[in-house]
């Protein structure tokens, strides 16, 4: 009589189950996009108006905007889920628990990555950034910011059993951040002065498929030994 | 031969063989940080270039070598925990990090003040720098989330599967200088081909290299030690022990 579900199912059931519980609360999608738009006028307010400096900084502030906006956002990543047990269910479900965990993570970027993505360029607008940076801008966001889900969510998946987890996180997760922002903001600035760029983008492109394919096992491990 | 390794497994052996080996490696650790400092601070030869501020390379080279190699101890170590489910494993990483913490810090002021006379500069955000300051970050992760845990087969297990993941910075670390176009200069000892360093400086490198190795190891073994100890409170060997030396 049980049969049980797919591997493909059960990555599909769940993606729809945590997208359609973010679309209930929406200040899950737009708190984490609220603050990075304000930590981006930021900025502008705190160095000066000056264009010829804001150019300079652009690619800088939006991607370090981007980091924080994706940490805040990942904290809720497992915890509700815990919170109510359904976490255990699905420890405890034949399907890996890999797939189950790369398919929160793809629910939560496409919730808070791709809105980030899709709002960049406006406020790259607001920082005078170089008119011909915009195409590495979107292309280092639409690859960087799933390695930052990915990563995020192994930090995630280690605090989400302590109370005082927050500042933790931070501490855990930036140092495994810079490699990205590194590349990042070195492939807009090469840009912004017509260089190539598709040496960084390959690389970025690298840390994505590896981190797709280790980080699932790094989380699934984290989360047993959260919920032990 | 792993039936062997395997009985060092037990807390209590591991104790007592870590009391054994502690005084070989604290004496030979002062032996070789004493003759390669002395030799190195008084009588190696002056630099050319750098005149007598190039001295610090022989606490400078140590401390960074060993920051990397102590991470790998250390992950090495929780891997070990993790896998096969060797709790004195575990105990050995976090009697690491806090070493391999102190060791990068001193990496990065030694560097600091390096650079000062030679680069016009404490510091510049160059990809070696950078990565260095990052391991030093990784550490401080690590032994936060280790002590955030109240359970701490659990911190153990999650400070573990922290360090492995850091590992990924450690080549990083190593070729940055080959990578990039850095302001460190490129690594001058090399195993297989002849070093482009005198060898009258070598030497002493060489030995303090060594001696802080033995000196990490020599802490490490106290740490441990105090570990299993502080894990195996309740066990009746470790009553014992502490009747012995008249605790009650």
């Amino acid at each position: 009589m049980n049969k049980g579900i797919s591997f493909t199912q059960a990555f599909f059931t769940l993606l729809k189950r945590d997208l359609k519980i973010a679309i209930r609360h929406k200040g899950d999608i737009f708190n984490p996009l609220l603050f990075f738009i304000l930590v981006v006028t930021l900025f502008p307010l705190g160095i000066g108006p000056e264009p010829q400096v804001l150019t300079r900084v652009a690619p800088g502030i939006i991607w370090v905007a981007a980091l924080l906006a994706s940490m805040l956002s990942l904290e809720r990543l497992f915890k509700a889920d815990f919170a109510d047990g359904s976490l255990e269910q699905m420890l405890l479900s034949p399907q890996p628990l890999s797939l189950m965990v790369l398919a929160k993570v793809l629910a939560h970027w496409l919730l808070t990555g791709v809105p980030l993505i899709l709002v960049a360029p406006l406020l790259a607008v607001l920082l005078h950034l170089e008119a011909n940076s915009y195409g590495a801008l979107m292309a280092t966001l639409a690859l960087g910011t799933p390695v930052l889900s990915l990563l995020g969510a192994i930090g995630v998946a280690l605090t989400v059993g302590l109370r005082k987890g927050g500042v933790l996180l931070s501490l855990l997760i930036l140092p495994l951040y810079i490699p990205v922002l590194i590349f990042a903001t070195s492939a807009i600035d090469a840009a912004g002065l017509n260089l190539p760029y598709s040496g960084h983008l390959a690389i970025i492109g690298a840390m994505l498929v590896g981190s797709l394919i280790l980080a699932p096992f790094a989380i699934g491990a984290s989360l047993r030994v959260s919920t032990n | 031969m792993w039936k062997w390794l395997h009985s060092y497994a037990d807390p209590q052996k591991a104790y007592n063989l870590s009391g054994r080996l502690l005084p070989w490696f604290a004496t030979l650790a002062i032996g070789f940080i004493g003759v390669g400092s002395i030799w190195g601070l008084l009588f190696a030869p002056v630099d050319y270039q750098q005149g007598d501020s190039y001295r610090i390379i022989f606490i400078h080279v140590p401390a960074a070598s060993m920051s990397m190699s102590a991470y790998m101890a250390m992950a090495t170590s929780a891997f070990i925990g993790l896998v096969w489910q060797i709790k004195s494993a575990d105990w050995a990483a976090a009697a690491i990090a806090p070493i391999g913490a102190v060791v990068t810090f001193i990496a990065l002021i030694t560097g600091a003040a390096w650079g000062k006379p030679m680069w016009g500069t404490w510091w510049v955000w160059d990809a070696r720098l950078t990565s260095e300051l990052v391991l030093l970050f990784l550490y401080l992760g690590v032994i936060s989330l280790y002590a955030s845990f109240e359970d701490k087969v659990l911190a153990a297990r999650a400070a573990g599967i922290l360090a492995i993941v850091g590992v990924i910075n450690i080549p990083i670390i190593k070729y940055s200088v080959e990578w990039w176009n850095s302001l460190h200069q490129p690594a001058t000892i090399k195993i297989t081909e002849k070093s482009s360093m005198a060898p009258e400086m070598l030497y002493p490198l060489l030995i303090n290299i060594f001696g802080f190795g033995l000196m990490i190891g020599a802490i490490t073994l106290i740490r441990f030690r105090a570990e299993i100890l502080a894990r195996n409170g309740m066990r009746p060997w470790v009553r014992e022990l502490a009747q012995a030396e008249g605790v009650k």
